[in-house]
């Protein structure tokens, strides 16, 4: 018995037998995070799920009452919803496609010597740092058809860029294109410099055409970040509500959170909007595992 | 980049350099119309063409600050000459800052809610990342059960849409009574860093050599002295890092500071907006006060320059 202790004593180090082992250091340091993350995020979710199956509303005092699946039924049975969600898919795409278009044009035009780069690179990415409502705001100003800056440098007369139903929800992406590409771009920029430089010059060897050099070589290489940025931004978007909320009220730009929110704060339709968090939620959560999953095979390689 | 350049080369790169140049401009044109505009008499603030060379004026800061009424009549010279400067530029703006019975000046609501933005973002950074370090070195160095999908877990906690999550804490919140509360506003921003935090310092602690403690522990260390003397001073550009990513993304949310708050807590981004009413609004007000609250994550973003990458990636991509 007693040798038996001396050895353990004995494997163990001298400083590991004197504080705490190193399976209570790692459930001190992880346990309480975990448990932070289950009580205010799990939780209220646990809390909403049992709600999306009732008829509550949080402004009267007015008892809940279970109603089964009814809330998901409506909701997916009423094409107003479904509208919502077909805006939100044209923005997401024609957000996401901008700033992609936006954000690799640039880090193309910025992957050379160029003096001062460092400086104009953080020039360029401070868009997507700042505040989305509070900078979303001032673009009312810009946007504004009678004094706004857009219209007098693009020369646009007194164009309507946000009191116009057609215009409204490109006006809300043409924003997000401008905070966001600076994100693509910055991704971008570490693909392109970790393409490696004798590819390009074992094709200026071949005589490859420019054309044939981007889609060959380029590309191909920076694809798999390019992807990341992408379903970033694809999640990012899809989850937009900052912007499109301040900068206009047309039902033509009502993207699904600004329709849940509605639902929520100021119909008071608690329970039916539990009901359609819960659906956006799921959308959420499979845009992640892709994306998460993706991380991962970049991350192996 | 030895290689010899052809002529046509060297021209392209002179064309991208300029079509650089351009690119900058439009992108930091809002950024610049907002700091000029906070600069300016209202009645430059909306002319066409745009006012672009004028006198800059103080005046949008102090009414910024201040409580303001319409002057009936204007200011008798002795009026004028009694005020004091912050106060006379009011007065050539056609308006009076407001006193109270006591002549002691009425603040607006800007500062207050200025103040809350710096209260929650300070105190849910400190906590995020602090609980975010500890949670990081957990999963760094000792293996853990399912450790993949404990991550995934961890991450898939920020991906939610934040009205989503606010429906059920708003009904939370009102049941305990922390609406309105800036503690409400801290746990909820704190929950909301802790994962992007864990995520962030577990790929800066993944880069500090285990050799070091294990040194230390050969050396008569315990685990958490090793912990706190080697790893925390080693890791510490990483938690700077950390910790300013926090800062601004507390700084800058929108959605559940609208929901969760209306007075007592309010934080400047749904302020700022409200601003805004039915007739017309003074920019050069909102530009002040959007100028003032944008500064300090400029001034972060210039700091954070050579970690931007790593930190809007969720520390995927590290270069």
């Amino acid at each position: 018995m007693a040798t038996t202790m001396i050895t353990t004593l004995d494997r163990s180090s001298r400083a590991a037998a004197r504080g705490l082992s190193d399976i209570s250091i790692r459930n001190l340091f992880i346990i309480p995070t975990i448990l932070f993350l289950i009580v205010f995020n799990i939780f209220p979710l646990i809390y909403s799920l049992g709600y999306s199956f009732t008829d509550f509303r949080a402004s009267t005092n007015a008892a809940a009452n279970f109603v089964g699946l009814q809330n998901y039924r409506d909701l997916l049975n009423d094409p107003y919803v479904w509208s919502n969600f077909a805006i939100t898919a044209k923005y997401v795409i024609i957000s996401v496609v901008g700033q992609l278009v936006v954000g690799f044009g640039v880090a193309m035009l910025l992957n050379r010597d160029i003096p001062l780069k460092g400086l104009l690179t953080t020039l360029l990415l401070l868009p997507m740092m700042l505040s989305m409502a509070v900078v979303g705001l001032f673009w009312k100003l810009l946007y504004d058809p009678s004094f706004g800056i857009i219209n007098y440098a693009l020369g646009l007369g007194t164009f309507e860029w946000l009191s116009d139903p057609k215009m409204a929800l490109y006006a809300v992406a043409l924003t997000d294109i401008w905070m966001w590409s600076p994100f693509v771009m910055l991704l971008s920029l570490a693909g392109l410099s970790a393409v490696p430089k004798h590819l390009y010059e074992a094709a200026a060897i071949d005589r490859a055409g420019p054309f044939y050099t981007f889609f060959r070589i380029t590309l191909p290489l920076v694809a798999p970040i390019l992807m990341i940025a992408v379903i970033f931004r694809t999640m990012e978007a899809f989850k937009t509500f900052d912007l499109a909320y301040i900068l206009t009220s047309q039902p033509t730009a009502e993207l699904i959170s600004i329709r849940l929110y509605k639902m929520a704060f100021q119909e008071w339709q608690t329970g039916r909007s539990c009901a359609l968090a819960y659906i956006v939620l799921i959308m959420v959560l499979a845009i992640t595992n892709i994306y998460v999953k993706y991380l991962n095979k970049v991350k192996e390689r | 980049m030895a290689a010899v350049r052809t002529s046509s080369e060297i021209g392209f790169n002179r064309v991208a350099i300029v079509a650089v140049l351009v690119v900058t401009i439009i992108f930091l044109a809002p950024i610049y119309w907002i700091a000029s505009t906070a600069f300016k008499p209202r009645n430059l603030a909306t002319t066409i063409p745009p006012t672009v060379v004028f006198q800059p004026e103080i005046s949008p800061f102090v009414k910024l600050f201040t409580k303001r009424s319409q002057l009936r009549s204007p200011p008798t010279p002795e009026e004028y000459a009694a005020a004091p400067w912050w106060e006379r530029v009011v007065f050539n703006g056609g308006e009076k800052i407001v006193r109270d019975g006591k002549g002691r000046v009425q603040w607006s609501g800007y500062p207050s809610r200025f103040m809350n933005s710096l209260i929650v973002a300070i105190t849910s950074t400190i906590l995020a990342v602090g609980m975010g370090t500890f949670t990081a070195y957990g999963f760094s160095r000792f293996r853990v059960k399912g450790e993949a999908d404990l991550l995934f877990f961890i991450l898939s906690t920020r991906m939610l849409p934040p009205v989503v999550v606010a429906i059920p804490m708003f009904l939370m919140y009102r049941a305990v009574g922390l609406n309105d509360s800036h503690l409400g506003l801290i746990i909820l921003y704190t929950a909301f860093n802790l994962s992007f935090s864990v995520w962030l310092m577990k790929g800066f602690m993944d880069e500090i050599p285990k050799e070091y403690e294990e040194a230390a522990l050969v050396d008569g260390y315990t685990r958490m002295e090793a912990f706190f003397k080697i790893v925390l001073p080693e890791a510490a550009t990483g938690i700077a890092a950390t910790a300013v990513f926090c800062f601004i993304t507390a700084w800058n949310e929108y959605a559940f500071a609208l929901i969760m708050t209306n007075r007592r807590a309010q934080t400047a981004p749904p302020f700022i907006p409200s601003q805004v009413g039915a007739g017309l609004p003074d920019w050069t007000v909102i530009a002040a006060g959007t100028f003032l609250f944008l500064l300090p994550v400029a001034i972060f973003t210039f700091l954070l320059r050579n970690h931007l990458l790593r930190g809007m990636s969720f520390g995927a991509i590290r270069k």
